[in-house]
């Protein structure tokens, strides 16, 4: 089966494991997702498959995704509003015709593609899932198969006890001084010291090498950047409410987008 | 393509009510600051579970939903002991209400200063029938 699941962070709280300690836990609202398109070592070059999460209204999603996800497209408006006039003229010519009954008129160049691309509209053959607002990626377990577009997969990937691995975007902090991003020490706080009390210190030797060694730490934008949070426990898996209970932290904000995936051991 | 596509909308934040509700107990009475309270804890040693008790004041009350905890007070041997619980803890075998006392703070801190007769609280009984009886003719009286 898949190796992951999407799912958005709902908050964190405690709840009293067995032996009646509390146990800091985050809830995950995880799930359903569908299967949007299945990647094939022989077509992709590798397994995969793409599933898509959360609902979303269709004047929401770009064409592109539209045909991507096998919906028919509606024309754009213009292109709607041409092919009705034509249409409404092709009628009263049609009465016209059965009184005189000369030869049709050939349809513009415009009209024929208008119509040729009515006809034609669904871009990817198979059933039209969605529309979603999360498109990802995610890889299949070993020796998977019979995963099919429109196969829908929920909390019950993961069993109570298993480990999983969560994937997220950290808050973004701005812009912080090396103190908060990598842990440094700071300066003195006392003996004469001014100004000096969370300054980074040497950035590097003097005359030799004579510049700063790329990758040194120092101050800088802070947070918004994908962590991954393992091994962490799941303590309840509930297929029916969606619910997704783990033990501890993942990253970022409320309402944030996660990657569930199966702790793997490397 | 549906246009009166029907989108459901995620459970969010009652997802969290829900795991938080199922973890309250029924069976906690209402704990109030300065309450005398008598509570047997689950005490596990080596591989037994025993009941032990623990008798004192509710000295401080915080938090809410799981996180809801009390601190007791007692005085054993001389010694201040104050011991926290969390109200929903399924360790705590059970709660007993034994007094109520007149406070006018949620936070006792002040019990803390205080030894022998000085940390005494005055205790608030309910009315007995006869008193609401002579309350009520007191109030008939001056009307």
């Amino acid at each position: 089966m898949l190796n992951a699941l999407l799912g958005r962070k709902v908050g964190m709280t405690q709840v009293f494991g067995p032996n009646g300690t509390a146990i800091p836990v985050t809830i995950i609202e995880a799930g359903p997702c569908v299967v949007t398109q299945v990647k094939t070592a022989a077509n992709d070059g590798y397994e995969a498959v793409q599933i898509g999460f959360e609902p979303a209204t269709t004047k929401n999603v770009t064409r592109p995704e539209l045909g991507h996800l096998g919906h028919s497209l509606p024309l754009l408006k213009a292109q709607r509003k041409a092919l009705q006039t034509h249409q409404q003229e092709q009628r009263s010519e049609d009465k016209a015709e059965a009184e005189n009954a000369t030869a049709p008129e050939k349809d513009s160049k415009q009209i024929q593609k208008l119509l040729k691309v009515q006809a034609n509209r669904q871009r990817r053959p198979g059933p039209a899932l969605g529309p979603f607002k999360v498109l990802r990626e995610v890889g299949l377990d070993e020796g998977t198969t019979g995963v099919e577009l429109g196969v829908q997969v929920d909390v019950s990937l993961f069993k109570d006890g298993e480990s999983v691995d969560i994937v997220g975007t950290t808050k973004g902090k701005g812009f912080q001084g090396g103190v908060k991003r990598h842990g440094f020490a700071g300066g003195p706080k006392t003996h004469g010291q001014s100004d000096r009390h969370r300054a980074p210190g040497s950035i590097g030797s003097g005359t030799t090498p004579g510049r700063v060694l790329k990758g040194t730490r120092m101050a800088g934008r802070m947070g918004n950047v994908r962590v991954t949070a393992k091994k962490l426990e799941v303590i309840q898996a509930d297929p029916e409410r969606n619910l997704l209970v783990v033990k501890g932290s993942v990253p970022g904000a409320n309402g944030g987008l996660l990657m569930i995936k199966k702790h793997v051991m490397r | 393509m549906a246009d009166n596509q029907v989108v459901t909308k995620p459970a969010g934040r009652a997802l969290l009510t829900a795991v938080e509700s199922a973890q309250l107990r029924k069976d906690v009475p209402e704990l109030k600051s300065g309450d005398t309270v008598r509570l047997q804890v689950k005490v596990v040693e080596g591989n037994r579970e025993r009941l032990q008790p623990f008798e004192g004041i509710v000295m401080r009350l915080r938090g809410s939903s799981v996180n809801r905890n009390f601190t007791v007070r007692r005085i054993t041997n001389g010694v201040g002991v104050e011991r926290t619980f969390l109200v929903n803890s399924p360790r705590i075998e059970k709660i007993e209400v034994l007094r109520h006392a007149r406070v006018r703070r949620k936070q006792l801190y002040y019990l803390r200063g205080l030894t022998g007769k000085a940390a005494r609280l005055k205790e608030l009984r309910p009315l007995s029938a006869k008193q609401i009886a002579a309350k009520e003719a007191a109030k008939n009286a001056q009307a």
